[in-house]
């Protein structure tokens, strides 16, 4: 199966090592992955910070750039929501985890990863695109792997994007209860479906110096160490 | 004062972070436990939302319904432009009966218009007969939560209130019923010398001029029967076409705020019945901004909100900061898209964006009003009509949709990023690394990493068909036109 990658621009400037995991894990399960070098970012950013003209302007980019694939799959939850609902008639965009799951029909990808993982769900996998237990499914056919449930999973980290810089008190103390839960599962290691959530949370972490780092799903089911 | 502002300083209150954590997982428990016992809550919840959406596209045929059967059954209806207007009715109806005493059914629309003050001007007391209101009241507080006012407050911080107000001298001890029993006391005098009281209204019905008021103490019963007069301000976007609709928000409003399969005290009546209750009901029907809101097609179902506070209980800023950080008597996700609607963006021009846009609320409002894309829209309203667009954050906004909306410009500002300059790294370090560490940017982004890799043998596992149209590689249809030359 051929497919687009959406890295997003997060991922692309960032977090390079997030895309690479999503191809190495695709090419294994067979793929072949394209990478339309034209795109650039969806516009979730502005349209959620208010600047809804500007984000009208990306999307209908994004809408060209990726128009006549088949699957466009991306590491990020919440790019894959603000496309899937902004844009109706947009190409078949899928977070990793739903089309690993429901488009390849795959729950082991071959990975083995022996950590202690614990898993935050985030709230645009859980309540915008509903993939449910989707990430969790993936993570337990990972050989090695110790997944340890997070307390209060379902609760918001407060990145929510320009929220954590605007309100950065409120964040901070949301954030605050999430790092005591993922320290709680004395986890190695913290995943999500979206690095936006991670960088927050890996941020206060490693500002901590708690020794507890974040990966991308992705990354995990990459690995074959 | 912003709601950024307001929160640093709620946020520091330890007691009160204590006191609502464990207030608000309480009552997020119980309502989850409580709505899963309803087989069609997902019908119940479409149903409350097609109600209110019809009542509203039809409020002006509805309104006056209501009008004419209130009328009918002996009521008087007043219509109030504003919050003063309101006010002024109240005042003069309660100085017509020579008291200088009122007493009061919980209600947010007199809070929202300030009656109380309104009324210790022309020198009439109102006193608050709902337990967390009197709290409030006594402590001189302000709310902090729709249906939990003095959530902010623990046992005993009301028990020293009340042994230094309306039990002076006594010793009330650590048992909660004794705490209320204090309460009772002082009130019960209250219901039974005072001749007029002030309502709200849950629920208002056109077709039979019902009014509706849903209580747990038994104060509203009270206050509801026992005076003389009975004055009702209610927003018109309250009235409920039939009386059938009663029964989905009977069921929806209880679940959802107290968490109970069904409320303690419903109170229904129609106008003025002789020999029973009060003999004589004013309803003061109140605008107060609200046409200005349904005149917003996407910001008009905030009017559908019944006052449940489910949505308050769930959030996780609401949670964290208290209701009075949001200085309205709406907090939490509903006050953050009814506040500023209702009193003007210029008004809240910070509360929109006093959340994640978690979809928390979203998930669990009883009428289904998407919060968070009224939220979305409200944020797009203050940055065009409120905002500045020389304001730093619109000009990096402006600075980064640029450099996105070109692959050339896109990959300069990468490049930028990696130095630590140019709109991506300004957009995204103030204010995060004073708490967070930032990674640093890597040097090679992905796409650089994908223009060298080596291209793996396209082999497809043994398995595998070829894909049908393996020559024909799928093409952006329409490539953007800024594209460079392929390397």
């Amino acid at each position: 199966m051929r497919v687009a990658l959406f890295v997003t621009c997060f991922n692309d400037t960032l977090f390079p090592g997030v895309g690479r995991a999503v191809v190495t894990v695709l090419e294994r399960l067979g793929c072949t992955v394209e990478f339309p070098l034209e795109q650039t970012c969806c516009g979730q950013l502005h349209c959620n910070a208010g600047y809804g003209h500007e984000a009208a302007g990306l999307l209908g980019r994004f809408g060209r750039v990726f128009a006549g694939y088949d699957a466009v799959v991306s590491p990020s939850a919440s790019c894959v929501a603000h496309v899937r609902e902004r844009i109706p008639d947009a190409p078949h965009v899928y977070e990793l985890t739903e089309f690993l799951v429901d488009r390849l029909g795959v729950e082991d990808v071959g990975a083995s990863f022996a950590h202690r993982v614990t898993l935050h769900p985030t709230c645009h996998s859980l309540r915008l695109l509903g993939i449910g237990d989707r990430p969790a499914r993936l993570l337990r056919a990972v050989r090695g792997i110790e997944l340890v449930q997070l307390e209060g999973a379902r609760e918001c980290c407060g990145f929510g994007g320009t929220f954590a810089i605007k309100n950065a008190d409120t964040s901070m103390a949301m954030l605050s209860d999430k790092v005591r839960h993922v320290l709680d599962t004395r986890a190695e290691v913290c995943t999500a479906a979206d690095t936006s959530c991670l960088m927050h949370i890996g941020g206060a972490l490693s500002r901590g110096r708690t020794g507890v780092r974040v990966m991308h799903l992705a990354e995990i089911l990459a690995a074959t160490e | 004062m912003s709601f950024q502002t307001a929160a640093r300083e709620t946020l520091a209150d330890a007691q009160l972070r204590r006191n609502l954590g464990q207030a608000t997982a309480l009552i997020r428990a119980k309502r989850e436990r409580a709505v899963a016992e309803v087989p069609d809550w997902e019908a119940l919840r479409d149903a409350g939302e097609a109600i209110k959406a019809h009542a509203l596209a039809t409020l002006p045929e509805q309104l006056e319904r209501l009008q004419a059967a209130v009328a009918a059954a002996g009521g008087v209806v007043h219509w109030a432009r504003d919050g003063a207007e309101a006010n002024r009715i109240v005042a003069a109806i309660a100085r017509e009966q020579g008291t200088d005493e009122v007493i009061k059914v919980k209600s947010l629309a007199t809070d929202e218009i300030g009656l109380n003050e309104a009324l210790a001007d022309v020198g009439v007391h109102a006193i608050e007969t709902d337990l967390a209101e009197l709290i409030v009241q006594l402590a001189g507080d302000r709310q902090s939560h729709i249906l939990v006012p003095a959530i902010h407050r623990n046992r005993a911080e009301i028990r020293a209130l009340f042994e230094r107000t309306i039990a002076q001298g006594q010793s009330l001890g650590d048992e909660a019923s004794a705490i209320a029993e204090a309460a009772r006391l002082h009130l019960r005098a209250k219901f039974l010398s005072v001749p007029v009281a002030v309502s709200g209204a849950n629920f208002a019905i056109a077709e039979t001029g019902t009014i509706g008021v849903v209580e747990s103490e038994g104060n509203g019963r009270m206050c509801l029967t026992l005076p003389r007069v009975l004055i009702t301000v209610m927003g018109i976007e309250k009235v409920l076409p039939a009386w059938e609709d009663l029964d989905v928000f009977l069921q929806l409003l209880p679940r959802s705020s107290t968490a109970e399969r069904m409320n303690p005290y419903t109170s229904l009546w129609t106008g003025v019945t002789p020999g029973d209750g009060p003999r004589e009901f004013h309803l003061v029907l109140l605008d107060a901004g609200r046409t200005d809101v349904l005149a917003d097609p996407i910001g008009r179902p905030a009017l559908h909100c019944i006052r449940c506070s489910a949505c308050l209980n769930v959030c996780p800023v609401y949670e964290r900061v208290g209701g009075q950080a949001y200085e309205s008597v709406y907090p939490g996700p509903i006050g953050a898209i009814l506040t500023p609607q209702l009193h003007g963006l210029h008004a809240a021009p910070s509360l929109p964006w006093a959340s994640t846009l978690c979809g928390a609320c979203y998930q669990v409002c009883p009428v289904k009003i998407d919060i968070p894309s009224i939220l979305v829209h409200l944020r797009e309203r203050v940055v065009r009509e409120e905002k500045s667009r020389l304001a730093p954050e619109a000009l990096a906004m402006k600075g980064l949709a640029t450099a996105f909306a070109t692959r050339r410009r896109y990959e300069t500002a990468q490049r930028l990023a990696q130095l630590g300059r140019g709109p991506l790294a300004k957009a995204a370090l103030p204010g995060w690394t004073a708490m967070r560490d930032l990674p640093q940017p890597p040097r090679k982004t992905f796409r650089d990493w994908w223009k060298t890799r080596e291209t793996p043998a396209a082999a497809p596992p043994p398995d595998a068909a070829p894909p049908p149209n393996a020559a024909a590689t799928p093409q952006p249809a329409a490539p953007a036109r800024d594209s460079e030359p392929a390397p």
